[in-house]
């Protein structure tokens, strides 16, 4: 296994308290594997990415238990200088908003090489020729010319193409790409996402897609991690969760999406709100949502029950849930 | 939700092309009666000058945001307006509400030339077309609490409500866009997204307008609470009988709530139509390729569904391709495309044939192409199988608590 993250803890501590942002995360991701990690604002998706990325702010941050073993080694335990040579040269991220991920005063080109004259100590000249041969990679027109460019002078989706250049640079084993294309538009998305795939078959990577958008993850995924409130609800390969959702969460998700291929009646939509992750509900976080709740929901916390050899959910109720549809 | 509605809509594309045609060969304004578009746009353009030089500025061209939009917003129905960043979209919905003068093209309400309009005849005219923001965080003011937010309207058109009626009139609607009477005096921040999001609409309806303007209104939001919105956004239009123009990118949001759409690119509508028109039937190229770019949240159809992937990016409204706009990006792209202007008309050949592909489209080369799988392929659990389905007020009760 490429990258497996065990019984992960990490919470904020902020004036209001503390914020429990994730709450034992379990998943792993194998290479050329694409798992997509779906939640909403607030789930801890990005944050569990951070912590795998050490790129999260601490404090206030604070990882409060649990493994992340890249390639065996446990990230937690290692020094902060280890961990350096393993981001970018290893694992890679790909951020939301390229614009503001790009240092606006540098050049693109100078961006590009400086990780292969910091990572693999050559000089600007060699760097420079890198950072063009990966701008063609990403298909980016006349590289020559426009690697002396600055980001400002590029159009969204290209930000997002040298975003993903940056982070393919040094052929890294693991990407994680948070809501790549959320910032840009569906057809634009479409070359961007399509451009990321085909990378990935490339180099065999493993890809961690962190995003809101049930479209996109039918579209690459190969296995899914639901995740609501600091918790993973619901794992499953990516064909069984669309048929046949076996928790509540991911099932009203799923119903409140318009279609595109139908004109709708009333959507369906999932009451109230997210919880505040300072005070999250006794027993299950999504029973005051939930259409299923009983008291049991109110009071015991569900494990991730084994639903079959590739499936998990964290509902008490999930073989009712399986069989209501 | 407007079934008498839709057959006239549907047809509205070539309706609307008469319409035209008489109005502006009589020049005059016909008497507004029922039954007629309650808005109509013409010829709608706005250019930003491109200027050169401190002192002696001179225009050296200018960015043509917006490029001659037509189209018929009827009574009751919903126009979604579709199209990627920087097509115009926002800028037709700001000259809607007279927040950008146009600079050529005619507004007509009711029939009556708004676009020109100044002083108390602009006001009186606005109090009828309201809009609704699309980031709940910033359109609403953070020092003012939610009744003096809901309640300002009230300050600048006192005839709607007397100064006394007005607390309960904030409350009521309050109500009716499923927030708790209470929170009155609470301040922005004390909200959610959604719940900041049914502040703005309710402050669209304060003045009971009968056209709103919603640009992207549900974008900011969790995925979630996007379904309680678009919710309260359909019932509202039935229970005040309003007219939607409706505004985003969200194709699936789009054909969900919309009767008729119009997809935008480069300041033009390219193809109009009622929601089956141009989801299940398009013939413009560019519909086509931007419904295939939508990914469908079904894994099964990944293998089995054509893409269409557009090359390159939209080009800069500062500078217009000659001829047709999109021919740049367009597989089909030749030579009079380059040359000549599409119009957006039924194209000729779908003109004396009765089919769902019979609607305006700018294209020289229009066919049909589905893109879209037909209903009933895929493979996720519909809306129908919902539990506790077409029970909004149950989201709402929960918000108020």
């Amino acid at each position: 296994m490429l990258l497996e993250v065990r019984d992960l803890y990490v919470e904020f501590h902020t004036r209001e308290g503390v914020a429990k942002a994730v709450n034992g995360v379990n998943y792993s991701v194998a290479e050329g594997e694409t798992l997509a990690v779906l939640g909403e604002s607030g789930s801890g998706k990005s944050v569990t990415a951070q912590a795998v990325m050490g790129i999260l702010d601490m404090p206030p941050g604070k990882i409060a238990g649990g493994e992340i073993l890249f390639k065996g080694q446990d990230l937690l335990k290692a020094k902060p200088d280890e961990r350096r040579k393993i981001r970018g040269q290893e694992m890679a991220m790909i951020f939301q908003d390229a614009l503001s991920s790009l240092n606006p005063v540098l050049t693109v080109g100078q961006q590009l090489g400086e990780m292969f004259v910091v990572h693999r100590g050559m000089s600007r000249k060699d760097a420079k020729a890198k950072a063009i041969e990966l701008m063609d990679r990403v298909r980016i027109p006349a590289a020559k010319e426009r690697v002396n460019q600055y980001p400002h002078q590029f159009s969204g989706g290209m930000r997002q193409r040298i975003m993903i250049a940056m982070a393919m640079a040094l052929e890294p084993s693991l990407i994680i790409a948070d809501e790549p294309t959320t910032a840009l538009d569906v057809t634009v998305q479409a070359q961007v996402m399509d451009l990321l795939a085909e990378l990935q078959r490339e180099l065999n990577m493993g890809l961690i897609l962190i995003t809101h958008d049930l479209g996109v993850v039918a579209d690459v995924a190969d296995k899914i991690a639901v995740m609501y409130a600091g918790r993973i609800v619901e794992t499953a390969p990516v064909h069984e969760i669309y048929k046949a959702p076996a928790h509540p969460y991911t099932k009203g998700l799923l119903q409140s999406i318009p279609r595109l291929d139908q004109k709708g009646r009333e959507l369906y939509a999932i009451q109230g709100l997210p919880p505040n992750l300072t005070r999250i509900p006794p027993g299950c976080a999504f029973n005051p949502r939930c259409p299923m709740a009983q008291d049991v929901c109110r009071s015991d916390v569900p494990p991730l029950y084994e639903v079959d050899e590739q499936r998990r959910s964290a509902c008490h109720f999930w073989k009712e849930t399986l069989d209501a549809r | 939700m407007h079934a008498d509605r839709d057959k006239g809509a549907g047809t509205g594309g070539g309706a609307a092309g008469s319409t035209l045609l008489s109005q502006a060969s009589e020049d005059a304004v016909a008497p507004y009666t029922e039954g007629d578009p309650i808005l109509q746009v013409r010829g709608l353009a706005k250019h930003y000058p491109l200027t050169q030089g401190i002192l002696f500025k001179r225009q050296i061209g200018a960015v043509r945001a917006v490029d001659g939009v037509d189209f018929d917003l009827y009574a009751g129905e919903t126009l979604g307006i579709v199209g990627e960043s920087g097509c115009g979209k926002s800028t037709v919905a700001k000259m809607l509400v007279h927040l950008e003068r146009p600079t050529a093209g005619a507004i007509r309400y009711k029939g009556e030339d708004i676009s020109k309009l100044s002083g108390r005849a602009l006001k009186a005219v606005r109090r009828n077309i309201q809009m609704v923001f699309q980031d709940p965080y910033t359109s609403l003011n953070p020092r003012m609490t939610v009744g003096d937010i809901i309640g300002e309207p009230y300050e600048i058109h006192p005839e709607v409500a007397p100064k006394g009626s007005r607390r309960q009139k904030v409350q009521d609607l309050l109500d009716v866009v499923g927030l708790n009477p209470e929170y009155i005096n609470r301040y922005p921040h004390q909200f959610s997204g959604g719940q900041r999001q049914r502040i703005g609409i309710a402050r669209g309806l304060a003045l009971n307008p009968e056209i709103i303007v919603a640009d992207e209104p549900v974008s900011a939001l969790d995925v979630s609470v996007q379904a309680q919105v678009v919710n309260l956004l359909d019932r509202l239009q039935a229970e005040f009988n309003l007219s939607f123009v409706f505004i985003a990118h969200d194709l699936s949001i789009v054909r969900h709530i919309s009767d008729r759409v119009g997809v935008m690119y480069l300041g033009r509508i390219v193809e109009i139509g009622s929601d089956a028109e141009i989801y299940d039937h398009p013939t413009h190229p560019y519909t086509q390729a931007l419904l295939s770019a939508v990914p469908v949240p079904d894994p099964t159809a990944r293998e089995h569904r054509e893409r269409i992937i557009l090359h390159g990016d939209v080009p800069s409204p500062a500078n217009i391709p000659s001829g047709c706009r999109f021919r740049t990006r367009c597989w089909k792209a030749q030579e009079r495309c380059e040359l000549e202007v599409p119009l957006l008309a039924v194209p000729a050949e779908f003109r004396h044939v009765d089919t769902p592909a019979r609607h305006d489209s700018a294209c020289h080369f229009a066919e049909e192409k589905r893109v879209v799988p037909p209903e009933g392929e895929l493979e996720i659990p519909g809306p129908a199988e919902a539990p506790g389905d077409g029970e909004t007020s149950e989201a709402e009760g929960d918000e108020r608590s």
